[in-house]
């Protein structure tokens, strides 16, 4: 049987701090405290509709990147946007949703913010607090298992 | 380590989620109460839980169960309920304006609370008056329960509720609570 949701409180409680560390080093403290609160925000709005308690950890994580991603590009100059629009982001990260189900969490996070949100593997380190190595590891590991799965079907 | 979370930006995200009306339940821990520790609980129906000696995980499980996930602690919302009971054990308030939210309670338990309710500062009934007040005389025992699974003491005075022959009989918060709640109000010396 899947885990029930937790309430809020003690999701926050688990997740605050790393989420904390992560926006710090990808946006700077100043940043980092705007966007803290946006992704505690987001999370308490989408909170109700979650249908398990599961993945916790890689699904805020992934609202966090979502935020430093919008948070980048909304400080470039126009001219340097990255190829990609809004939508073709959304989209690459809704194609991920579906595939990377049956990951394991660690591998899971990793693939959704390597391929779906463009972190390096230093920066996922970070995240899923564990290092570059690990996350490259759970990376690759997660997209065999995609093939796999893939090729079974 | 390189960056903290400070308490100033965890308790500004806590203001920021009640006041855009995200929470089902925000809660706080009133720690020194003249009868100790108290958990408060509120919805936008209004106050839903008061809790003695609470253990939170439990409580938040609880509270999340029938109000929904999003129970956050948030001590902007608790404001008026933790005058009122400011106000209470200071000896000047007899009368809470503060509503309670009993909707997740059964109807019968609903229609002895609101019996309940009225039963004033100072004053004292039996478990047998409230259960003939119910509509069933002989639902003593039954109205003990109801009493026992008041989700909001003090507020929902059943330390005013004794047995027949004038003693305390039971509290959900112990007797030396009851005791001192109807000695605070005057009902015994």
């Amino acid at each position: 049987m899947a885990t029930a949701v937790p309430p809020f409180e003690s999701f926050y409680e688990a997740h605050r701090g790393e989420v904390f560390r992560f926006l710090g080093r990808r946006l700077g403290r100043q940043q980092a405290e705007d966007a803290f609160q946006e992704t505690f925000l987001r999370a308490l709005r989408a909170y109700p509709r979650l249908e398990h308690g599961e993945h916790l950890r890689a699904w805020v994580l992934t609202i966090a990147s979502r935020i430093v991603l919008d948070d980048v590009r909304k400080r470039r100059p126009q001219g340097e946007l990255p190829e990609l629009a809004v939508e073709d982001e959304l989209a690459a990260f809704e194609q991920l949703a579906p595939l990377t189900e049956g990951l394991p969490p660690n591998q899971r996070a990793a693939v959704v913010l390597r391929y779906g949100y463009d972190l390096g593997y230093d920066e996922i380190g970070d995240a899923l607090g564990s290092t570059e190595a690990a996350a490259r590891q759970a990376a690759s590991a997660g997209v065999r298992r995609i093939r796999s799965q893939k090729e079974q079907q | 380590m390189t960056e903290t979370l400070t308490p100033a930006l965890d308790e500004r995200f806590r203001a920021a989620a009640a006041a855009e009306g995200l929470l089902d339940v925000a809660y706080d821990v009133l720690a020194d109460t003249p009868i100790g520790a108290l958990l408060v609980g509120v919805t936008d129906h209004g106050l839903c839980r008061i809790t003695f000696d609470p253990e939170p995980e439990r409580e938040l499980e609880e509270l999340a169960r029938l109000f929904g996930p999003r129970v956050l602690r948030s001590s902007r919302p608790l404001e008026r309920a933790r005058l009122e009971l400011d106000e209470y054990f200071a000896g000047r308030r007899r009368h809470f304006e503060i509503e309670p939210d009993v909707r997740t309670l059964p109807a019968y338990n609903q229609r002895v609370l609101a019996e309940l309710a009225r039963v004033e500062y100072g004053h004292t009934t039996t478990y047998g008056t409230l259960a003939a007040q119910s509509g069933n005389p002989r639902a003593a025992r039954a109205v003990g329960t109801v009493m026992h699974r008041n989700p909001v003491p003090i507020v929902l005075p059943c330390h005013r509720v004794v047995g027949a022959n004038g003693k305390l009989t039971g509290y959900a918060g112990g007797l030396d609570r009851k005791e001192q709640l109807l000695r605070l109000e005057g009902a015994i010396l």
